[in-house]
């Protein structure tokens, strides 16, 4: 993995308290490496882009997504097999990344971080002049 | 990929959860993964009220035309394909997401009148809405003082 690589945080305990109440989840990302650019990609499904709050302090990027309740409150479950809620993960970021230019878009339920490489992480072709 | 799965009353909801966090949490989010993975995908929720039965499934980056959804009876159909990633000048650092088919079939607990179900599907959540048929519809009875 080279130096632009994002890393996933250790979930520990330690974490601020939310002032939301309810489960989070964490949400399955695909991180791509492009010539330009990394590409991150979270399954935030249920989320609306007036929920999605991502975060960037000290190379560390966070993203929260708002997930409301989509269940009557006396809900009569016939099968459960996955909880609805927040989603929130915490990646860091490496000094490869242009954190100023990362842009994001979401699209049903898929959020797409785009974060930009740094001048000095881009592969360069060094040209070979023969003599 | 095929998963057939009977849907019964789930006894201990909450344990069940529990201990899928907890599988999540010493093998990594991946083990949860869909196409392939541990579980079946997509997941489904299933739930009544008295007139119909709703069935919920996250399908995030799907659209309606990935999907197709079929009632044979009693039995639920949703199948579909996620397509990968377009082109092929990038390299994956992380790859959490499932691409490629799946199919999931479901066993309902009662009949539905398979001509009036709707399917909505809306920032990657499918909400599918089967009215129950008349004979699965519970009565209430009157009951007359002799």
């Amino acid at each position: 993995m080279s130096d632009t690589a994002l890393e996933k945080r250790v979930m520990t305990t330690d974490q601020p308290e939310r002032t939301r109440s309810g489960r989070t989840y964490i949400p399955a990302v695909d991180i791509v490496e492009k010539d330009d650019e990394l590409l991150l990609m979270a399954d935030v499904p249920g989320a609306k882009a007036e929920g999605i709050d991502i975060q960037y302090e000290r190379g560390e990027l966070t993203l929260t997504a708002r997930v409301d309740s989509r269940q009557p409150e006396q809900t009569n479950w016939l099968a459960c097999e996955y909880g609805v809620g927040d989603f929130v993960r915490t990646f860091q970021v490496g000094e490869g990344v242009d954190a100023a230019r990362i842009e994001a878009e979401v699209s049903n339920g898929v959020l797409t971080l785009h974060l930009p490489k740094a001048e000095a992480a881009k592969t360069r072709k060094i040209a070979v002049k023969t003599t | 990929m095929m998963y057939l799965q009977r849907i019964g009353r789930p006894l201990f909801p909450e344990l069940r959860r529990e201990m899928d966090r907890l599988f999540e949490s010493f093998l990594g989010p991946e083990a949860a993964a869909p196409f392939g993975g541990l579980r079946p995908f997509p997941a489904v929720n299933l739930w009544e009220d008295s007139e119909r039965v709703f069935a919920e499934a996250e399908v995030p980056g799907l659209r309606m035309e990935d999907l197709e959804i079929s009632i044979q009876g009693n039995e639920l159909a949703i199948k579909g394909r996620r397509p990968p990633m377009e082109g092929d000048k990038y390299v994956y650092h992380r790859r959490e997401r499932g691409t490629g088919e799946f199919a999931r079939f479901l066993t309902l607990p009662l009949d539905v009148d398979a001509d009036r179900v709707e399917a909505t599907l809306k920032d990657g959540v499918l909400t599918i809405v089967m009215p129950k048929a008349e004979t699965a519809r519970v009565r209430k009875i009157a009951v007359k003082s002799a």
